[in-house]
């Protein structure tokens, strides 16, 4: 066992936090789309991937972080609202198995086409000079990326809160998510919300791309292993559950980045540890409903 | 062509034999053939559980590794000179593994036991890769020996692609006999009906859990056998065989041939292998194009190659 400081502790469960801010904005993204559209969205690792590659050539070209942060994502969601379109809508009305094999695929092809254009190796994203160092939180120094890494996904978290609540589309949405039969009945168009719900999953997905690019680089694989963690975590938190999203995505943040400090070796099995726990004492999920899809 | 169709319903088990039996000679090279034979066993039994129960699994990559490490660890590691007993030990695994993970991803159905099934066969791909004294780690498991098969009097060699091909020809035979048997059977129509519609199935009376279990286990145990022919073939267990490309690759082999069909699986597997053949020849990005045919497969042909010819099942709720 190593040498237990608190300081450390601490700037583990600060790590934690990060880890978990991408798993939220990843397992949002998926849950949103699965509550309101039943479609389990196998691409999302891979538009993951996309997110932190946009940014990677946005930043080369503009020379913006910020740039690449706004568009990158929204490049992403573009590119899910055409997937949606095209690929996802002539599959309604068909076993919910469809789109999620269809989405399989799809995220093959996309991988391998990451790797045609940029190659097997990963290219890395500086983070921009302003957020480059360290920042002495009082008992350790942590850097300042993965401070405004939490800070954005607070942001975001908040917006999407707001936006959901307190708009009239949320309000659809909401609707849409509890009974689209009735919502089309009142005339409203559930077709174009779905539409619009993928668009803001996918960007999401995006945005947490992005987002990680700095950390870890861009590399064509990244979205494999988080796409399964990313499961995992809706399937604790309850699937279509906003709420279960995030607090299941900082609850495995935080377990994974503590077993990564007490013991590396288990790091990547105790997440699935942690689910089979979750699904013998409560197989909904945390703040699942049971019957949903099933 | 409706008349050969409906002879080739009727004796699907006569036909694979037919058919394998002259099958090493109608491939471009007879390794293919034996692969074609192992993926078809693994795609079948991934079939038994989708293409018939309805499950969709994304782990069937756990069993088919469990399959494949329980007998190449017994060979290589154990040293166990019997091939039947390495098989027995393979069998053996991945028959105790579909039981305990069956049980956990079963608490949960629809779209969820798909996504559990996967996060299971990745927590076996992790262990296997920390593992490494047993598995090899990375670097896979080596060291198989090529045993002769112990027949009492007569042992037989399998060191010749064509002897091991009909050593498979013979237990794959006897797999899709086995399967034949398990769907003609009342258990078979209950799994149909779980497919179908899996309320009315209990309000039958039907122990549908108890059902399910099984078609999982049955499942996993096919794909054991499958990832232990593997494992002989090769002499060597890679690590990948517990990875989810693994159980991507039996889902799109089923699906390309038309699951819910008795020769989906096979004619899937065929293609599959073909295409990969001839396309990893000129490009890298195989997958690719494997992964754009396998959606526009989803998108327009969803009862794949052999469902399309005869006309089979898709696309009910998979509950």
């Amino acid at each position: 066992m190593p040498d237990v400081s608190l300081a450390a502790l601490a700037a583990q469960v600060f790590t934690g936090l990060v880890l978990g801010g991408i798993f939220v904005l990843l397992a949002i993204g998926l849950s949103l789309i699965f509550g309101l559209m039943t479609v389990v969205n196998f691409s999302h690792g891979a538009l993951y991937m996309l997110g932190a590659y946009f940014g990677y050539v946005l930043l080369t070209r503009t020379g913006s972080f910020t740039i690449a942060l706004v568009l990158a994502p929204a490049l992403v969601g573009a590119l899910g609202l055409l997937v949606e379109r095209f690929l996802i809508r002539p599959l309604y009305g068909r076993s919910p198995d469809d789109p999620l094999l269809l989405t399989f695929g799809l995220s093959l092809v996309v991988v391998e086409t990451a790797r045609l254009i940029w190659g097997k190796i990963g290219l890395p994203l500086d983070p921009p000079p302003a957020l480059a160092g360290a920042v002495n939180l009082g008992f350790t120094y942590f850097p300042t990326y993965r401070l405004f890494v939490i800070a954005v996904t607070a942001v975001v978290l908040l917006a999407l809160w707001l936006f959901l609540e307190k708009t009239n589309i949320g309000l659809l949405i909401r609707a849409a998510s509890r009974d689209p039969l009735m919502v089309r009945a009142l005339g409203f168009d559930v077709g174009r919300v779905w539409f619009i719900v993928f668009g803001i999953g996918t960007g999401l997905a995006g945005l947490a791309g992005i987002l990680a690019g700095p950390m870890r680089g861009a590399y064509a694989e990244m979205g494999v292993t988080i796409i399964i963690e990313s499961f995992v975590v809706v399937v604790v938190g309850g699937m279509g559950s906003l709420v279960g999203a995030v607090v299941s995505g900082l609850l495995i943040g935080q377990v994974v980045s503590l077993t990564t400090f007490f013991a590396p070796k288990l790091a990547e099995i105790v997440v699935f540890i942690f689910m089979a726990v979750i699904l013998l004492l409560r197989p909904s999920g945390l703040f699942g409903e049971a019957g949903l899809l099933e | 062509m409706s008349a050969a169709a409906a002879w080739v319903r009727r004796h699907p088990v006569l036909t694979f034999f037919v058919v394998f039996a002259i099958f090493p000679w109608v491939v471009p090279y007879k390794s293919l053939a034996t692969q074609v034979l192992i993926y078809g066993l693994f795609a079948l039994g991934f079939n038994l559980l989708y293409g018939y129960t309805g499950l969709l699994s994304f782990g069937a990559a756990a069993y088919w590794g469990l399959g494949a490490y329980g007998t190449g660890i017994a060979l290589a590691k154990l040293k166990v000179t019997s091939l039947w007993l390495a098989l027995g030990a393979g069998l053996g695994a991945a028959v105790l593994g579909g039981a305990v993970f069956g049980f956990f991803c079963l608490r949960r159905r629809g779209i969820y036991f798909a996504m559990l099934t996967l996060a299971f066969a990745q927590l076996l791909y992790f262990i296997g890769f920390h593992l490494s004294s047993w598995t090899g780690g990375d670097d896979g498991l080596r060291g198989i020996p090529q045993l002769t098969l112990g027949f009492p009097g007569f042992p037989v060699s399998l060191e010749k692609p064509l002897a091991f091909y009909y050593f498979c020809f013979v237990l794959v035979g006897l797999a899709v006999a086995l399967l034949k048997r398990i769907l003609d059977s009342p258990f078979g129509a209950v799994l149909q009906a779980i497919r179908e519609n899996s309320d009315r199935a209990v309000a039958c009376g039907y122990d549908i859990d108890r059902v399910k279990l099984l078609s999982f286990v049955f499942s996993a145990m096919f794909a054991g056998l499958a990832g232990a022919l593997d494992a002989l073939r090769l002499t060597v267990v890679p690590i990948e065989s517990l990875y989810w490309t693994t159980s991507g690759q039996v889902v799109m082999m089923t699906l390309l041939g038309g699951a819910g069909t008795f020769f989906g699986p096979f004619v899937g597997a065929t293609a599959f292998l073909v295409l990969e053949d001839r396309l990893s020849a000129f490009t890298e990005s195989w997958p690719l194009v494997i992964g754009a045919i396998f959606s526009a497969f989803v998108l327009f042909l969803p009862r794949g190659i052999w469902g399309t010819i005869i006309g089979g099942f898709h696309g009910r709720q998979s509950a």
